[in-house]
């Protein structure tokens, strides 16, 4: 199982909480993992979102391994000028 | 794919200094810009835009214009795509109008005539009849009850109800206590800040020349940061497959993210394909003011709790940018970027969307960063002043380092931020005396920098020079980039590499040149599609040995037997295998197709020196030194340009420029004598110091640098600007009337 630390914004759409656990080994199952939890949080996660494994930004990676123990942080999604 | 860990070695080439590829194209006139494109049968674009800030579009009577035998073509909203959604339609429509225009310079008609002339002349033979709306442009009126509407339904899920429609977007981030955190400090600053709608101010207006047939196939030229984006949206917006578009980017004469989306380009090919003919768009300068995108205002609250020692207890901050007409403003940029220079116990940021009547933000470097700098780092000045503290020992108490939390939620990875620190406490520039009248400011910036979609390839030719393509359009000095990191990799000279932006139709897609990804992304697709032909290039040279692949390593250039066992064998250069590749076994060629997921934040730490005339308030940056870690300067050349050109734009930004907006809510002051960006005699000598904190996820370290370098300087000016007229300056730009106002009203206060 791996621990998803929310966007604060986003915490109402997921009964208000900060940390969401899901049972994924990647960055797109841990998309869906939160989306089946949380189908509020379908929209903004449709719409694109960033995510940090271990401090490592994905800015869009769904097949990047995440393990049991990493540090994992969804983002708003980047992009730059 | 596993990239991490940047490789510490002694380079070659890299980190050397050679001439630019692109310099005597650019210095002769040969360099082939948007405007710089021609087509036989070629017809001229003009776009009728609207003199309302927001209007009801009654009718469009196209009738006479159409009867003007110099007019081969008349398109409207009508003749674009239907169906379209979410951003495709926000692009659309900011293309072209629908039922509704929506800022002043919004386009609502476009004609292709037999010549540019003939083609503005035939707008005027357009009559649009429009009912006037009432408007809005500032970005706190738009928030109020009873403001004008923009449009109804716009706001996504994250907008509390009851709030007003211009409100579009909501975010939030940040941990701890904050009221627990102010509780615990000996001082606490809340102060409210704002800052004017700026434009990128690139000196190339956008141009592009278009055709598409009947039979949905097209070509598209065009002054872009990314055509390959621009061939998918173009293809949505004329409703023809991406893939039937090919797409050419020009030379580019300045983006600055302003150039990451399209404005003419779909106008032109719907224009093309109902002439059936070359259709060419140049923007006037009037034009890019009304039509293209500026980057946001901003209007901010912050609060920041501080013990007498400087160490930050708490941090807040509150973010209202507008992004004109349209969900768009990068508020979630300003609300993340704002505090990630510090590593903070207790910190949240809010941040809102709100649409106004103006046009649509499009990106401007590090979109979103700059603001909150500004408003954090002001604070944190005004701080250090009250409680007599340094401002870069406070700043370095505070620092974020490996393994801080940062306000936006992660861990940090290796970091540069305190080295950035610790070179400017050392630069004379820091303890350098000031005139009477001047002001020292210093702040730090930080920014995300990106990857995205990158594909290469890298080919040889016969003689043993190499051409390599990339997808992203050199903004900035890429492609002498590129250039060097093909050739260390290789272990031939600088000068055997040429450098192509490569069409759409010939590399795999590639992301928008943005997020200070190039070098980082194109440049990390380089060393591994270089490395890609050297196992060729071995595999070849064991074929003609007779041993194994495995046998052979590449060293300076050459392929080597890899020992005595291998056998006892020449080295084969590069060339020499080159030479007979039809014969042994066809062409050499290395690819990489990558989304590398390694970007490496990255910061920088400014410091300004300004004066300030108390009788005229005119400010002045008499000294300026930029000092950012780069991971590893490729190029130090264009590593200091970066650095250099976001503190120029920063003066402008912080100085001079703004979006004036009437009572009539028009753009008064489209063009550059009554916008003024800094000229050459407004600027000092700026200096700059790369520091090098290698990002662990690029081969060689290389971190994005044509971003962070434009995050302090709003704030590093004003505070020179406050320190030396003694006044606290919370409104950007610090022109000469806002900035004389607030003398008088501090002196009389």
């Amino acid at each position: 199982m791996v621990e998803v630390v929310l966007w604060a914004s986003l915490r109402r759409f997921a009964d208000e909480n900060a940390v969401v656990v899901v049972d994924a080994n990647t960055v797109g199952g841990v998309l869906k993992g939160l989306v089946e939890q949380y189908p509020a949080l379908k929209p903004h996660i449709d719409r694109g979102v960033s995510m940090s494994v271990d401090g490592r930004i994905i800015a869009s990676g769904l097949n990047e391994s995440v393990a049991r123990d990493s540090e994992v942080v969804l983002m708003q999604r980047l992009k730059g000028g | 794919m596993a990239l991490d860990g940047a490789e510490i070695r002694d380079f070659r080439v890299v980190g050397t200094r050679p001439v630019r590829p692109d310099g005597v194209d650019k210095v002769t006139g040969r360099a082939r810009f948007g405007a710089d494109a021609y087509a036989p049968g070629m017809l001229h674009g003009a776009i009728l835009r609207s003199p309302h800030p927001h209007a009801r579009i009654v009718s469009i009577d196209t009738s006479r214009a159409a009867a003007d035998p110099t007019v081969k073509a008349i398109v409207t909203r009508a003749d674009f795509a239907e169906g379209l959604e979410d951003e495709d339609w926000n692009i659309l429509e900011n293309v072209m109008a629908g039922d509704r225009v929506l800022y002043d310079g919004h386009a609502v008609a476009a004609v292709a005539a037999t010549s540019a002339l003939a083609a503005r002349d035939a707008l005027r033979l357009i009559e649009v009849r429009y009912e006037q709306l009432p408007f809005v442009t500032d970005v706190d009126e738009a928030m109020k009850p009873g403001a004008p509407v923009i449009r109804e339904g716009a706001a996504d899920e994250t907008v509390p109800e009851g709030m007003h429609p211009n409100i579009v977007r909501f975010h939030e981030n940040g941990h701890g206590d904050v009221e627990a955190g102010f509780a615990q400090a000996d001082l606490t600053v809340e102060r409210s800040f704002r800052t004017e709608a700026t434009h990128q101010g690139y000196i190339e207006p956008h141009a592009c020349l278009a055709q598409l047939g009947p039979d949905g196939k097209g070509e598209l030229w065009c002054c872009t940061q990314g055509h390959f984006a621009a061939a998918r949206v173009c293809a949505k917006l004329v409703a023809i497959d991406a893939s039937q578009l090919r797409v050419t980017a020009s030379e580019i004469g300045g983006g600055f993210g302003g150039k990451t989306t399209v404005f003419i380009e779909p106008v032109a090919l719907a224009l093309s394909r109902k002439a059936n003919r070359p259709v060419k768009i140049v923007m006037g300068r009037e034009e890019v003011f009304r039509a293209t995108g500026p980057t946001s205002s901003a209007s901010m609250d912050v609060r920041i709790g501080m013990r007498r020692d400087g160490k930050i207890t708490a941090a807040q901050g509150e973010f209202r940018l507008q992004g004109g007409a349209f969900p768009s403003a990068p508020m979630e940029f300003a609300a993340m970027c704002a505090f990630a220079p510090y590593d903070l116990e207790n910190v949240k940021s809010v941040g809102w969307d709100v649409m106004c009547n103006r046009p649509k933000q499009a990106a401007y470097r590090a979109p979103g960063s700059p603001m909150g700098a500004f408003a954090v780092e002001s604070v944190i000045d005004e701080l250090c002043n009250s409680l007599g503290l340094d401002p870069i020992e406070v700043r370095l108490m505070n620092a974020a380092k490996e393994g801080a939390r940062a306000a936006f939620g992660p861990k940090y990875r290796r970091i540069g931020l305190i080295e950035t620190l610790e070179a400017a406490k050392a630069h004379p520039h820091f303890t350098a005396p000031l005139e009477p009248g001047q002001g020292r400011g210093i702040s730090c910036g930080f920014w995300f920098n990106h990857s995205g979609e990158t594909s290469v390839s890298l080919a040889l030719s016969y003689d043993g020079t190499v051409s390599l393509s990339v997808g992203t359009p050199d903004i900035g000095g890429s492609r002498a980039s590129m250039c060097q990191m093909a050739a260390e990799e290789l272990g031939i000279p600088y000068e055997n590499v040429r450098t192509t932006v490569a069409d759409t139709g010939s590399l795999g897609y590639n992301d928008i040149s943005h997020g200070s990804r190039v070098t980082y992304a194109s440049g990390l697709a380089t060393i591994e599609a270089a490395r890609d032909t050297i196992d060729k290039l071995c595999h070849r040279a064991a074929q003609q040995w007779g041993i194994d692949r495995e046998a052979v390593y590449w060293q300076d250039g050459h392929a080597k037997p890899s020992g005595p066992n291998a056998g006892e064998f020449e080295p084969l250069s590069l060339a020499e295998i080159a030479s007979n590749m039809g014969a042994t076994g066809g062409p050499i060629a290395g690819h990489f197709e990558i989304t590398p997921q390694g970007a490496g934040v990255s910061f920088a730490t400014h410091i300004v020196d300004a004066e300030v005339d108390r009788e005229t308030g005119a400010a002045k940056v008499t000294r300026y030194t930029v000092v950012q870690d780069a991971g590893k300067a490729i190029h130090p050349s264009y590593v200091e340009g970066q650095f250099q050109g976001g503190a120029a734009q920063g003066i402008g930004w912080a100085l001079n420029e703004e979006y004036v907006y009437g009572e009539d809510g028009r753009l008064q002051n489209p063009g550059f004598l009554d916008y003024r960006v800094p000229v050459a005699s407004d600027l000092p000598f700026i200096d700059t110091v790369i520091v090098e904190v290698p990002n662990p996820g690029h081969p060689y370290g290389v971190r994005g640098v044509g971003e962070t370098s434009i995050c302090p300087p709003l704030a590093a000016i004003a505070n020179a600007v406050s320190n030396a007229a003694d006044v606290r300056m919370t409104h950007l730009p610090m022109s000469p009337p806002r900035l004389l106002k607030a003398i008088q009203e501090n002196a009389v206060g």
